[in-house]
This record gives structure tokens, sequence and C-alpha cells, in this order.
């Protein structure tokens, strides 16, 4: 299926570090094949973004770098999938301490039912952080970071679930973020989140991103557009067939001079 | 017929039902509330049976009845969630787990009368424990075990699959994903399950008459035999001994479940109310 792919392979984008690198990737669910023949190179310290229509791929593709398709019963990935030159899939890799190193925001907000405090905190706990005060700071700094400390500091032993949509959202960001993880997966985060908030949350990926290599799955392309370096388009041409990669570039490059008929039909709204 | 009239027909044999069963429940209410009441006094609490006639109090025969339910819950709690945590969570599911879940459903359907025969059988002869507290307690244990096992296992399978996903994606293993976030956040329904079971363990008799006893005991440790309030209600009403008496502990033992049932539908609101 590589000669679907534009002329222009993933590869030859030069510029950057490569901090994740897809070869001849391959996603099964049970028999039916999801994905295909997909080539990326996900750079270092910048926002990517995967978009496409409904049911291309995308949040399937996502959850390989994080190995959280190991969870679903049936599925299979066959090609390679590096991250700093070592294949994440390779026999000796715990998928536990991958998914530390890869956190991933859902799109549901998905605070836990206990307190703001407890919700930070949780990965800190499961990776062996016992002392108090070394857990305040990790609190306190992930809030921080997230743009949330403002409006929670002072209820932080308020359930999580009490807070609104958007700061629930930036709840389940600063608990990644206290992990101190390499690469944050955001699968479609601001579908199910008020407007104002979505401002937040874009505003907090610029920031962000200087220490962290962001991957953003969405529907939104403006959002695409405003939040992103590179851009990925997906597409899955019939139904039952697997979906390609079909384009892979600078997202001003992707929205300005598409390569790719498909892609210029895609964002200039023609389907999807 | 017209449509209209169907219609009307089809309202009052709704309402007429109803009504039934509210007036069923309501008699049984009022009528042994009308004939326990003038029973019910701290002494009738606190004090012992005396005399032949069993009057007095019957203190020996709540403490029996709770000491009994306390002991079952001990023994069941645990198993029960352990079992409902494999069966949700671990055991890959298809037909073991098929067969598993029928079996538990077939326990919960079998008469008491016969686990309490079980119960004679196995912990007072059997393991010759004799009748006792702890005969009873795990008599009474298997009955709420496919209680609170299923109670557990819905609970743990309503839990959205986003929280366990959230969970791994922060790098928790399995177990931290079933003891950090999933069972805390099914907690409310788990413990809802235990008090419906133990407000069955409460009002059972069948089960106790075999394994612990009849003798009116303050029980202390697990292996004193004594006699539960549902037996001294059931040997008060049988021969005839004391009606009034009987009235009153049936309606002590009505307050008990009430209390049982209102404790587990609070604890749901409550935390319904906090998800």
């Amino acid at each position: 299926m590589a000669d679907q792919m534009s002329d222009k392979s993933p590869e030859q984008i030069s510029e950057g570090t490569d901090k994740i690198v897809v070869k001849d990737l391959n996603f099964y669910y049970g028999d039916f094949n999801a994905l295909t023949g997909i080539n990326v190179s996900i750079k270092e310290r910048a926002v990517t973004a995967f978009i496409g229509p409904s049911g291309c791929g995308k949040s399937t593709f996502i959850r390989c770098f994080n190995r959280m398709n190991d969870l679903i019963p049936g599925a299979r990935v066959e090609g390679l999938v590096s991250m700093d030159g070592q294949n994440i899939y390779a026999p000796g890799v715990d998928p536990v301490d991958l998914r530390r190193r890869v956190g991933m925001i859902f799109q549901q907000p998905n605070p836990f039912p206990m307190s703001i405090y407890d919700n930070v905190a949780y990965g800190p706990r499961l990776h062996g952080v016992r002392k108090k005060s070394e857990l305040d700071d990790i609190v306190r700094t992930s809030l921080e970071r997230a743009n949330l400390w403002k409006e929670v500091n002072g209820i932080l032993d308020r359930n999580g679930l009490a807070l609104s949509g958007g700061q629930q959202q930036r709840l389940c960001i600063a608990r990644v973020l206290a992990v101190e993880p390499e690469v944050m997966l955001m699968d479609e985060p601001c579908s199910a989140i008020d407007p104002t908030s979505v401002q937040k949350i874009e505003d907090l990926m610029a920031e962000l991103k200087d220490r962290i290599t962001i991957i953003i799955v969405t529907h939104n392309m403006q959002q695409a557009a405003r939040v992103s370096e590179f851009t990925a388009f997906f597409l899955q041409e019939q139904a039952g067939e697997p979906a390609v990669l079909v384009e892979y570039d600078r997202t001003a490059n992707i929205f300005t001079s598409p390569q790719d008929r498909r892609t210029e039909d895609y964002i200039t709204g023609r389907f999807g | 017929m017209d449509k209209r009239t169907a219609n009307a027909i089809a309202l009052g044999l709704l309402w007429a039902s109803a009504i039934v069963t509210v007036a069923v429940l309501f008699a049984v209410i009022v009528y042994v509330f009308i004939n326990g009441i003038g029973q019910l006094s701290l002494e009738f609490i606190f004090t012992w049976p005396h005399g032949v006639n069993a009057e007095g109090g019957v203190w020996p025969t709540i403490v029996s009845t709770l000491y009994v339910t306390l002991l079952a819950m001990l023994i069941v709690t645990p198993v029960a969630i352990l079992a409902a945590v494999y069966l949700a969570e671990y055991a890959v599911q298809g037909r073991l787990v098929g067969a598993i879940r029928f079996a538990a459903d077939s326990l919960a359907s079998v008469p008491s009368i016969v686990m309490g025969l079980f119960g004679l059988a196995l912990f007072v002869e059997g393991m010759g424990i004799g009748f006792s507290m702890l005969s009873a307690a795990m008599a009474l244990a298997f009955l709420m075990l496919p209680i609170v096992m299923r109670a557990t296992e819905e609970a743990i399978r309503s839990v959205p699959k986003y929280i366990r996903w959230g969970s791994y994606g922060l790098g928790a293993t399995k177990w931290q994903t079933v003891r950090r976030s999933v069972l805390p956040a099914a907690m409310p329904r788990i413990i809802t399950g235990i008090i419906l079971a133990t407000g069955r363990a409460v009002g059972e008799t069948a089960v106790v008459i075999y394994t612990m006893g009849q003798a009116i005991n303050l029980p202390l440790s697990p292996f004193d035999s004594g006699r539960p309030m549902t037996v001294h209600l059931y040997m008060l009403a049988m021969e005839g001994i004391n009606l009034p008496a009987a009235y009153g502990t049936a309606l002590l033992l009505m307050i008990m479940i009430l209390v049982f049932n209102l404790g587990a539908r609070y604890i749901l609101r409550r935390s319904k109310r906090r998800m």
C-alpha cells in the first residue's frame, strides 16, 4: 500500500530530532486490518497533530505509542515503533514502564473519584513516592504547570469530579505531568469541553511543548492549524479497508499547499 | 373494544396492582407494629428472658443475632470481593466464568433450610465445632456469598473504562489499577451489597436453627452457642409460650432490617451525589 502514500516520505522532514519513529506499521483488531503501511517520524518537543475523518484510525494509531492497545483482546501490531531508537514492542519492554514515559489524555475527562490532591498524587504513589513533603511538591508543581493551581489551591481535598469539565481535563493533564512523561498523547482532548476551556488547554500545550513531545488527535482542523508544527492526515477510503497515512508534513504546508489531492479535498471541507 | 375503554381498564389494573402491593406490605408492617409496640421498652431490649413463659426481655438473642451477623460479614466480605475481582477483572470471560456465575446464582437459590442442614453436617458435626456462633456464621456466609459476590461484580463492571485507562495510562499495573482506582470507585455499591446481604442474614432462621443451637446464652467467644432473635421468635410463637413477646421481637427485627436497608440507600445516594 506504500504506493498510496504521497511522494514525500515522512522521513524526509529533516529538521528537528526524531522522538518516535514508525516503520511499516500494520494494526489489526482480530482479522480486521485497521491501519496499514504507516511510516512516520514524530519530532521531539513539538506538537504533532493527527487529523482525518471519524473512523480513520487516528485514535487506534496514537494508542500504539503507549501500548494501550495491548489492553484490547485481539489487537495486534506489526512493524516497528521505536522511541529514542528503542523498539517499544521488543520483548524486554514493559508496557507499564512505557506508559509512565508516554502519558495519555483522553477525550472524556476521567479524574478518579477521589480528591484533587489524590488524583495528582496517584501516579507518583504508583511509582513509590511516599514522603508527604515530596508529594506536596509534586502536586503543586504539576497543578501549576497545568495552569490549574490558582483555581484549586485551597480546595485540594475536594473531589476531582466536582470540578467543571475543562478543569477536570486540566486536572488529568496535571495528573500525567506528575509522572514527568517525555511524550504526551492527547486523544481529542477538547471535544467534550466548553470553548473557553479549549483556549486554556491550547495555551497550555504551547507552554508544555518546550519540554514534552505532544501528539494530538483532533477532528478540528482549525485546532490542528493553531496548535501543531506537524500534521499527519489519515484516511480510510473504503469501509472495511485499512486506513492509511495520506500525507505528513509541516502543518503550514499541509494547510496551504497539500501535495495529495485527498488531503486538499479534506482540508477544504469537501468531505469528512 | 373502544381504545379509550381499553386504556382506562389497563390504567385501572395497573393502579390496582400497585395498590395491592403497597397494601400488603403496609398491612404486615402495621399489624406487627400494633401488636409489638406495647412490648417495646428499654427493659424488653436490655434484660434477659426469664420464667417458663419467657417473660422479660430479649437481650441475649439480640446479641446473638448481631454477633453471628457481624462474624458472617467478616467471613464473607474478603472472600466475596476477591472472587468478584477475579471474575470481573482477571478471568478470561468464557465458559468457565459463565459456569462460576451460574453456580453462584444457584447457590443463591438453595433453600436456606438445606444450607442449615449442610452447616450442621459440615461445621457442627463434621468439623466438630459444635453449635456455635462460628458454625452459624460460616453457614450464613454461604448464604450471603452469592449476594455479595454478584453485587461486587456488578459494581466493578460498572466502573467506567475511562477510569481504568486513566490508571493504566499513568503506568499502573493491573493490580494497582484494581486496588487503587477500580475498587474505590466501586466501593459504595459493594458496601450496599454487603448491607443488603447482612439484612438477609439478620432475618435468617432456618440456617441458624441448625447451627447455632437454641440455648439462651450471651455469646462471648465464637465457639459459644446462643439463640438468635428469629429462633426465639419462632419458639415463642410456635409453642404459644408468649405471643406478645413474639410480636415485640418481630417488631425489633423489622426495625433492625429497616435500619440496614436505609443505611444501604443512604450510602448509595451519598456516593451518587459525589460522583
